[in-house]
């Protein structure tokens, strides 16, 4: 079986093949194949840009991989702020060992990923670095995308709908129950949302802010918006889809639902005027989707969640490391 | 049978809610044992579901906030020695010792791992024949099965390298203490689900005979506990004093005899120093002298001199039910998850987390 060598990274013949022979090869497009040092790109208007990286472990997972996650994580932070995703860089940084086909699979859902959203991986770069020096493969993205409607967290107001795309917990429930070969008949919610996005701003629907909801989960996304605008926000426990399986797992490590990573579920603020159509569009693509709560008046920064028994509590902001109960 | 829903059902917490307030005549002050419960009773908002006579006291249930600071740094101190690799569960990870927590030195390079598994560190001895293995062993009744197990299968393979800390505690010696001590006011209990899984609901009629207190073994969902509630708020009005067994789906009256067999035949009582209560007689348990060569205190023969506990914090009153978290000066202030004073702060099942994680502004 063909591995990386750290001569794949030495800046000589191999580092070369791999380069031309796999990297352009796979993500294959008219920008990226002029060979320069910079990507050459066409752009008009206010654009947003956004970079991350990405060491998830394991690599490949059931609904993803580290591939799909990376061009996906760029692709949604630039969704979520109104623009339409054009341009991706990847940068590798892969230890020696990693097999050839498995990098292979990676670029491959790199490649397929940014095509379902319609943009292109236009430049990039590749290291390689010796055996323990890193987790198999670590991948940085970075996006250019075209401002169609701005959303901002600065527009957060009272009297605001709080909208959920989709169920939560999946991604990290699945990294979790991989990680301790768990297992659940359970797929990452991992997928570009920029489609989503695009079909609520056709749809006239300007959201006030939109956040996809990452590691931290929901909790750190509501209790991010909640201090920003120093408003509390109210949500109803009832209505957040939560899988069985999701729960499941979290009652036996003792974790919360809404503090598990997403990758494919975002939350949006709207003016209540857009609620039913945003609810409709938000279905048509995820039939979970549901209205989640609402931004009060009273001003102290918390997240307040009420039960379905009418007993409220704080939903804290995730901390620490995800460790589970002892008993 | 949904196993969460089911016991999460609306109607069913709304019903009992009212009945517990009509029959709940009396204040009623109900320690929950186990700090799972804490975090149930919390995270439902359950006194908001009880009425105003009922109080809830915090015990000495959770494995992590129990355990004095001198074991942190005779954790540390092995920890810290080259060619260790020091295994733990979760939270304990955090508990700041006198000098830093083993997070701070697995920061600084030492081999530190958390495990979900117990069983875990027979691997990592297996594969690491050149290092040593330590296992800081921790717990009630519930985790002590899984390091007995740990022990067997070290002796049945003859690990040379795999050595156990052990700290260990039982569940009754701490009631005992708590309910001896005469300013302590406590009127009913909530015993331990996953601790009586193993030892059974037999144990607590002793106690609740000698102290005439009504004891519920309860799950930790919510139409668990508002049914225990329910149970002890009538034995409260009525005078009785029985131990009622909510959990039966899985709590039995003599528990799980093989666990409880595999624990005798590896491990005996010894005293032991609990934070916040002192130390109390057969209230830990201990290597059995013939598998002695596994204690990793007396292989690595560390001296960790006086560990003080932090000045500010009442962690040990608030263990002993005599404070609640907001009673602390410290708590949510300098003392959060982020950056514990004390260990009540550590663990997702001590008090002053879960009060800070779900109502930590009152």
């Amino acid at each position: 079986m063909k591995k990386i060598l750290l001569a794949h990274g030495g800046g000589g013949q191999e580092m070369n093949e791999l380069i031309n022979g796999l990297i352009f090869r796979i993500f294959d497009n008219e920008i990226l194949a002029q060979g320069n040092d910079s990507a050459i790109l066409n752009l008009s208007g206010k654009i947003a840009f956004s970079t991350d990286s990405f060491v998830v472990s394991p690599t490949k997972f059931p609904g993803g991989d580290i591939g799909k996650i990376a061009v996906c994580g760029t692709i949604n932070d630039l969704a979520m702020v109104g623009a339409k995703p054009r341009y991706i860089s990847c940068a590798l940084i892969i230890e020696e060992g990693l097999g050839i086909d498995e990098l292979k699979e990676i670029l491959n859902s790199m490649k397929s990923t940014a095509d379902e959203a319609g943009a292109s991986i236009v430049c990039g770069d590749t290291k390689v670095v010796s055996k323990g020096s890193c987790d198999k493969i670590f991948i940085n993205t970075s996006g250019i995308g075209e401002i169609i409607k701005e959303s901002r967290v600065e527009n957060l107001k009272s009297g605001a709908k709080i909208l959920l795309s989709g169920d939560v917990g999946r991604h990290g429930a699945v990294i979790l129950a991989n990680r301790n070969e768990l297992n659940l008949d359970l797929q990452s919610d991992c997928k570009p949302l920029n489609n989503v996005v695009e079909a609520l701003l056709n749809a006239s629907i300007a959201p006030l802010a939109m956040r996809d909801a990452t590691r931290g989960g929901l909790s750190a996304v509501l209790n991010e918006w909640a201090k920003a605008c120093g408003r509390d926000i109210k949500i109803s426990e009832e209505s957040i889809a939560v899988s069985d399986e999701v729960m499941g797992i979290c009652e036996i490590l003792g974790f919360e639902p809404y503090e598990l990573a997403n990758e494919g579920t975002f939350v949006l603020a709207i003016d209540p005027k857009d609620e039913i159509k945003a609810l409709e569009i938000l279905r048509e693509f995820d039939s979970s989707a549901n209205t989640i709560g609402e931004i009060l008046d009273s001003n102290k920064g918390n997240v307040i969640i009420q039960n379905s028994y009418g007993a409220s509590r704080f939903m804290e902001p995730p901390k620490g490391e995800l460790l589970p109960r002892i008993c | 049978m949904d196993l969460i829903n089911s016991f999460r059902d609306k109607d069913k917490i709304l019903a009992l809610s009212q009945i517990i307030k009509q029959r709940s005549k009396k204040p009623l002050n109900i320690m929950e044992i186990c700090g799972g419960h804490t975090h149930s009773i919390m995270k439902f908002g359950l006194p908001q579901l009880v009425g105003e006579n009922i109080n809830f006291i915090h015990g000495p249930g959770c494995p992590v906030c129990i355990m004095p600071r001198s074991r942190i740094d005779e954790a540390i101190a092995i920890a810290s020695i080259d060619g260790v690799i020091f295994c733990t569960l979760a939270d304990m990870l955090r508990v700041p010792g006198s000098k830093g927590s083993l997070a701070m030195l697995r920061a600084d390079g030492a081999d530190i791992r958390a495990l979900y598994s117990p069983l875990d560190t027979i691997t990592i001895a297996k594969e690491n024949p050149d290092k040593k293995v330590v296992f800081f062993a921790i717990g009630f009744e519930t985790t002590t099965p899984m390091s007995a197990v740990v022990v067997k299968q070290a002796v049945e393979l003859n690990l040379q390298n795999l050595f156990i800390h052990m700290n260990h505690v039982t569940v009754p010696a701490p009631v005992r203490a708590i309910m001896s001590d005469k300013d302590v006011k406590i009127d009913a209990f909530l015993g331990p689900s996953h601790v009586s899984v193993i030892t059974g609901s037999k144990i607590y009629e002793e106690l609740a005979n000698e102290f005439k207190t009504p004891i519920a073994v309860s799950g930790f969902e919510p139409l668990d506990l508002m049914d225990s509630i329910l149970n002890l708020v009538n034995q409260h009005e009525n005078g009785t004093h029985k131990v009622y067994n909510e959990y039966a789906r899985v709590v039995s009256k003599d528990g799980n005899l093989k666990a409880k067999e595999l624990i005798d035949r590896y491990f005996q009582p010894c005293d032991f120093e609990w934070r916040g209560l002192g130390v109390i007689k057969d209230s830990g348990l201990r290597l059995r002298d013939e598998f002695s060569y596994l204690d990793a205190k007396k292989y690595f023969n560390v001296e960790v001199g006086e560990s003080k506990e932090s000045k500010a914090c009442i962690c040990g009153e608030i263990l002993r039910g005599k404070a609640k978290p907001y009673d602390c000066k410290v708590f949510g202030k300098v003392c959060n998850p982020q950056n514990p004073i004390g260990s009540c702060m550590v663990s997702g099942e001590g008090a002053c987390a879960a009060y800070y994680k779900y109502s930590k502004r009152g």
